[in-house]
């Protein structure tokens, strides 16, 4: 598994054996430093519980993001309250990180009152219009376009928003992905092509998935830049996002950058990667845990010891102990959220399903007909 | 008289032209966008003159690409755009069916109402241009079985205007079939009124009669109103029913002339294994088969690829309606 050629190549900013620095430190306060961190262990929690949980049956399905720590944080961070995020399946820690309550997060892998989308997507397809976190659709790259469509609209309006588009290695397969670039570059619209290469689309492996050496080379052809970022280097990653987050509120369009990661879990909680993947081959310098790595450098700047980062973890699992209390508890949807917002009003078809609906789970008996 | 009041006679081409023109300086969160619509003004010249008048950056070229169209209009929805996306036919559609179906459609109800995308998709279909089977299809069943997006197909000019700023007014997605066939033929009055509009979700009696109800949409129902009048010459009085909204139907409006009349014949253009048609068939035998004095006769185009050179074949004409009349008077 190599899905670039030259990895010491890549944007970096934390160095590794063999591998140095790039370029420098992005200027961040010790506050800011102390945000991501929080973020990435909240992440990395969060997926050790929600396992644990899809495990015991009490959730249906999870989609983990271990090991994806820094390229999620480290650009998601980048993004200011205005801005819009169209997610892929890996960005919920990008949603949390600009306060998307944990118990909505929770009541969405629950299905119930607490979800904003009202218990209708399965889990991890997350939502939420108060941190313009665009409701994530299962089918691969159909959101790219639409954020390129978000992006026109809001450079139409002059308001200066920047459009944070998420992908992952399997979706530059999709033709959506080459409409979205294309269009974007076009347009010089104001959006980020943040992809997440972690080798893996499900069971197939980058080389199979493409011939091209990495993501980034690929937006040459579309004629806007493409760089590619050691991903599992958060101040890498918020780097050259702030950067491409520059370039685009100067009016100089789209940059697709790459951040190469390692998808440490499998796809999801009902995929089995023994099946198909073989450690040993893979490259070590990708194994190295983000989380990790983050935390040396914070130590040896001085910015979170030991204890600090004790403080940090006894505060996020409180409030996570507290919202899935109350999330776990929270009721079923009402029977009636089957049926609005399929439209602005309920038409009268639907009025007339909506009436009839629930009643065959009513008192039949069984032997004699009518039952 | 002002300019406000009463009707202009004009083509349907220009009653769409119109509309557009009126909704974009109406109101500037409008744009529309698609192939070929800013500088050529259409390939059928239904934009034609909008791009002088509202600028590049609300009239958009765009790279060719249906499913880029499509996801760009429901993103520009999403931030709070009216975008009019043309499919320059709908048998170019499929494309993208995925941004449609699984985006466009469902984005109201996935993200329970905090994300919507009111985009309108404009597409010319419909066959009699000896445009073979890339430039001639009908294919609104696949839209119809899709909850999420409301489906129109009108017949006149003052439909075309009336539907079509409903749609741009209205919060939700909704695939607009124009029947291109009838473009420049069809002439009518059109009320001059900038606030005229249809309501969704209305049928039209498009002629009253007592013996059978005929029910239709798109170009078709002239095909059927042609037939009424050979019918009436031979003692037959049809009741034409345009339904120029398939999604919502106006259940009531069809009820009302199938129990009024207990004979149905049902036309489409397209081909007809789960065809609308069959739909509207279904629905009334479910629903008042004891006011029927025949069985539901569809008339529709075959279950073949739409052909070229026997088109004339394919389509269902004034004579197939009748035998299907004559069907369900004899019965």
């Amino acid at each position: 598994m190599a899905t670039h050629k030259k990895p010491e190549n890549l944007v970096r900013v934390l160095p590794l054996e063999g591998l140095p620095a790039t370029t420098a430190a992005p200027k961040l306060s010790a506050e800011q430093h102390r945000d991501m961190f929080r973020s990435m262990l909240r992440i990395r929690m969060l997926d050790e519980k929600m396992m644990l949980l899809q495990r015991q049956g009490r959730i249906a399905f999870f989609g983990p993001s271990a090991g994806q720590e820094a390229a999620i944080v480290g650009s998601g961070s980048v993004a200011r309250a205005e801005d819009w995020i169209f997610p892929a399946l890996r960005e919920a820690g990008v949603a949390l990180h600009r306060g998307f309550p944990l118990e909505q997060y929770f009541g969405q892998l629950f299905g119930n009152v607490l979800d904003p989308q009202k218990g209708r997507q399965q889990p991890m397809h997350f939502s939420s219009g108060a941190v313009h976190y665009v409701s994530l659709s299962s089918p691969i790259a159909t959101q790219l376009p639409q954020a390129v469509g978000a992006a026109y609209a809001a450079k139409l309006r002059g308001d200066g928003t920047v459009i944070f588009a998420y992908l992952g290695d399997g979706a530059t397969s999709e033709h959506d992905f080459h409409s979205a670039l294309n269009f974007a570059s076009v347009w010089k619209a104001p959006v980020l092509f943040l992809c997440q290469n972690n080798g893996w689309a499900i069971s197939v492996p980058f080389e199979k998935q493409t011939a091209s050496d990495g993501i980034a080379i690929k937006a040459s052809a579309y004629g806007m830049p493409g760089i590619a970022v050691d991903g599992n280097d958060v101040l890498a990653v918020r780097a050259t996002t702030q950067m491409a987050m520059d370039r685009a509120l100067r009016g100089e369009g789209p940059v697709l950058l790459e951040f190469v990661t390692w998808r440490r879990g499998g796809h999801s909680s009902s995929d089995d990667p023994t099946r198909y993947r073989d450690e040993d081959q893979i490259p070590p310098w990708v194994l190295v845990d983000p989380l990790q790595r983050y935390r040396d450098y914070l130590r040896s700047a001085n910015i979170v010891n030991v204890a600090d980062e004790q403080i940090i973890v006894t505060e996020l699992q409180s409030a996570m102990d507290a919202a899935l209390a109350i999330a776990e508890n929270a009721d079923r949807p009402s029977m009636d959220t089957l049926f609005t917002d399929v439209y602005a009003a309920v038409p009268p078809h639907l009025q007339r399903q909506m009436d009839s609906a629930g009643q065959d789970t009513t008192g039949r008996a069984e032997g004699a007909f009518p039952l | 008289m002002t300019a406000n009041t009463g009707t202009t006679v004009m083509t349907l081409l220009q009653a769409l032209n119109l509309a557009l023109m009126e909704e974009m300086e109406r109101n500037k969160d409008v744009v529309v966008l698609g192939e070929d619509v800013a500088r050529n003004g259409g390939v059928f010249r239904t934009t034609e003159g909008l791009m002088a008048k509202f600028g590049e950056a609300r009239v958009i070229d765009t790279p060719l690409a249906e499913s880029g169209i499509i996801g760009a209009a429901i993103g520009m929805a999403m931030y709070g755009l009216r975008p009019v996306a043309e499919i320059q036919f709908s048998d170019f559609i499929f494309p993208a069916m995925d941004q449609i179906v699984s985006e466009m459609a469902k984005l109201r109800y996935r993200s329970g109402g905090e994300f919507t995308c009111p985009v309108v998709v404009r597409t010319p279909s419909g066959g009699g241009i000896r445009g073979g089977h890339y430039h001639s299809q009908s294919p609104e069943a696949y839209f119809c079985h899709t909850p999420g997006l409301m489906v129109l197909a009108p017949s006149t000019p003052e439909d075309a205007k009336g539907l079509l700023k409903s749609a741009i007014r209205g919060n939700d997605p909704v695939i607009f079939f124009e029947p291109k066939r009838i473009y420049r033929t069809v002439k009518g009055e059109v009320p001059n009124d900038p606030d005229f509009t249809v309501p969704i979700g209305k049928a039209r009696i498009a002629r009253a009669g007592k013996d059978v109800t005929v029910i239709s949409w798109g170009a078709m129902v002239h095909t059927c109103l042609e037939a009424a009048e050979k019918a009436a010459r031979n003692g037959v009085d049809i009741e034409v029913v345009d339904l120029r909204s398939l999604v919502p139907l106006d259940e009531e409006a069809v009820l009302n002339s199938a129990k009024k009349t207990g004979r149905v014949v049902v036309a489409s253009e397209a081909t007809r294994t789960c065809g609308f048609a069959s739909e509207i068939s279904a629905f009334l035998a479910e629903e008042i088969i004891e006011y029927l004095e025949a069985p539901i006769v569809r008339v529709t185009g075959y279950d073949t690829p739409f052909p070229y050179a026997l088109e004339h074949v394919y389509m269902p004409g004034p004579n197939r309606v009748l035998d299907a009349v004559q069907r369900v008077m004899t019965f």
